[in-house]
């Protein structure tokens, strides 16, 4: 089995320096690119399947394909790495980050080539801390190498990079707020449209991607588009291998690079091997604290953008938590809404009032206050907060794990009404 | 007044970016690192120094939770909060955090050694639970983990 992304990867060991990573094999995709057009680059990574790995899975060279181009185009055009992780449950940018920062440099130049970007910012959430000093050192090291800059290795196109790292809040990763938090802004979504392509940061062009996805774009230069499909169990819809994780309470809780549409159970038995003794599978949210949750039946589920969706849910990150029997499902969903109703920019009212009402009411619930008609104010806040009500996603997926626990754990809920306290205390 | 250190990496902070009101979030950030928080004062220097308001200044500064507007302890123990830690019990451990230095999630303690905040995921979630102090990251904790590294790293 390929793993082109981890493949450079030892953790706790430094990650490959500039001479290591030319050995084995880097920076070759950006001599290659640069003898493309633009456009052949964007066509190329279209065909691939790839889709974005930030949660939304929307396919990349599409999302680039509504940049302007051409001689009329406004400049600078920006291209920006969303690195700003801080999805609960989510720690694969980290192993990236942290594990081959050349090949997210790489994968960026190769991205701002397509879109032909002039300046481009890893936008870094300040706790990775080791992170942003191993992309210093890899970004000024590609600077000496004539990888970044001016005319990049004779070819008349140039690029300047830059690290920011952010000072904290969730919202930061929402794309349109990022570019606020870059602009030096409070980190409030912006309306859309016009998107970030055609007016971003500063107003021009702007291509924002995340982390995970840009580290693919290397690996499809090199090897192709078919290559890069035929990596993946759904190679109609996805292309490539995914960075699935697991946490909570199974033996081996982790992070393994697997073939994009591995099923949830394959990932939860063979790789996290299963529960822990003593605890039993309750439900998982299979790609962070935004989506839905799953039920045992649907573990046979593929784990790629269109199936999961099928079932109710969304892949999300990728990188699940489990929810085991002797955990409280009204806990944990208090503990997701208390998230999100801290993490609301306190922009548009159905969020930051619409949340701090879940928090309450969920909170009253493990008080052993809760009282009936609770579960319809939930579901009724819940209906008020989905999608179109609000500027940004946050909300809407505020509600997601929330809608499937009151309709997966509806007795549990219960429970805690009829015995004035949370059973699990 | 900015200190000429203070001055000097913004203005290198400042090449990086088209204008200058990018640099706010930076330069609060300098600003704390040199003074250990951002005081009115601060505020007012980073302002002047940067042609924005005091009012929208403050206005970014206290938009982001790492950006200190109170004094703190000498070192900043984050606890994360959420999901998979406290799936895996970090309650338990904010606890015996607040036990052992006698503060309340918030406070700084006594000595002004350290100031206790609760914060979102830190990425590390296969080792759950997990928190940072200073810049270091601490995993898969347990109450007499914490114990021992207090003693040992952290006695300054």
């Amino acid at each position: 089995m390929e793993t082109p992304l981890t493949g450079n990867i030892r953790p706790g060991m430094e990650p490959p320096d500039l001479p290591q990573y030319e050995k084995a094999g880097g920076y070759r995709a950006l001599r290659k690119t640069l003898q493309m057009a633009p456009k052949d680059v964007m066509a190329l990574v279209k065909e691939s399947n790839l889709r974005g790995r930030g949660g939304a899975g929307f396919l990349t060279g599409l999302k680039w394909s509504f940049v302007p181009m051409g001689e009329d185009a406004p400049r600078p055009k920006y291209f920006v790495c969303n690195a700003d992780e801080m999805e609960p449950g989510t720690f694969k940018d980290r192993r990236l980050l942290e594990g081959d920062p050349h090949q997210l440099i790489e994968g960026m130049i190769v991205g701002a080539y397509a879109v032909q970007a002039d300046v481009a910012y890893i936008f870094l959430r300040w706790a990775y801390k080791v992170a942003a000093q191993r992309l210093e050192k890899a970004i000024a090291e590609a600077y000496r190498q004539g990888y970044l800059g001016k005319n990049i290795l004779g070819s008349g196109y140039s690029l300047e990079m830059h690290l920011h790292a952010g000072a904290g809040r969730y919202i930061c990763g929402e794309e349109t707020a990022l570019l606020n938090a870059l602009e030096g802004r409070r980190a409030n979504p912006r309306n859309k449209p016009p998107y970030p392509q055609v007016s971003g940061l500063w107003g021009k062009p702007t291509v924002v991607n995340n982390v995970e996805t840009l580290c693919n774009l290397p690996h499809i230069v090199n090897n192709g588009a078919l290559w890069f499909k035929s990596l993946s169990r759904s190679p109609q819809s996805d292309g490539g291998t995914k960075l699935y994780g697991a946490s909570g309470r199974v033996r081996r809780p982790g992070l393994w690079e697997l073939p994009m549409g591995t099923s949830a159970r394959e990932i939860l038995e063979e790789h996290a091997g299963g529960m822990r003794d003593g605890y039993k599978f309750r439900g998982l949210l299979p790609g962070g604290a935004s989506t839905e949750f799953l039920l045992d039946e649907h573990l046979d589920v593929a784990m790629d953008f269109d199936s999961v969706r099928k079932v109710g849910s969304r892949l999300g990150t990728g990188t699940m938590i489990i929810l085991d029997d002797r955990t409280c499902p009204v806990g944990m969903l208090h503990n997701l809404e208390h998230f999100f109703a801290q993490e609301s920019c306190g922009w548009c009212t159905p969020c930051w009032a619409g949340l701090g009402w879940v928090e309450q009411i969920l909170h009253g619930l493990e008080q052993g206050q809760g009282e009936a008609g609770d579960l319809e104010r939930l579901l009724s806040h819940a209906r008020l907060m989905g999608p179109g009500r609000t500027y940004c996603a946050l909300a809407p997926g505020a509600t997601e794990p929330l809608q499937s626990g009151l309709q997966y754990f509806r007795e549990d809920f219960e429970r805690h009404i009829r015995e004035r306290r949370c059973p699990w205390r | 007044m900015l200190s000429e250190q203070e001055k000097q990496e913004i203005e290198t902070g400042l090449q990086h970016y088209p204008d200058r009101r990018a640099l706010c979030i930076d330069a609060l950030k300098i600003v704390q690192e040199h003074r250990g928080w951002v005081s009115d004062q601060g505020i007012a220097d980073v302002a002047e120094f940067l042609q924005v308001s005091a009012a929208e200044l403050e206005g970014v500064a206290t938009f982001y939770n790492m950006i200190f507007r109170k004094p703190v302890g000498r070192h900043v123990i984050l606890v994360c909060d959420s999901v998979s830690c406290w799936i895996m019990g970090s309650e338990r451990l904010r606890e015996h955090l607040s036990a052992r230095l006698r503060i309340a999630p918030g406070e700084t303690s006594a000595d002004g050694r350290f100031t206790l905040l609760p914060n979102v995921c830190l990425g590390d979630c296969d080792h759950a639970p997990v928190m940072m102090i200073g810049s270091k990251h601490y995993r898969d904790l347990d109450p007499s983990k914490i114990d021992q590294l207090l003693a040992n790293d952290w006695q300054e």
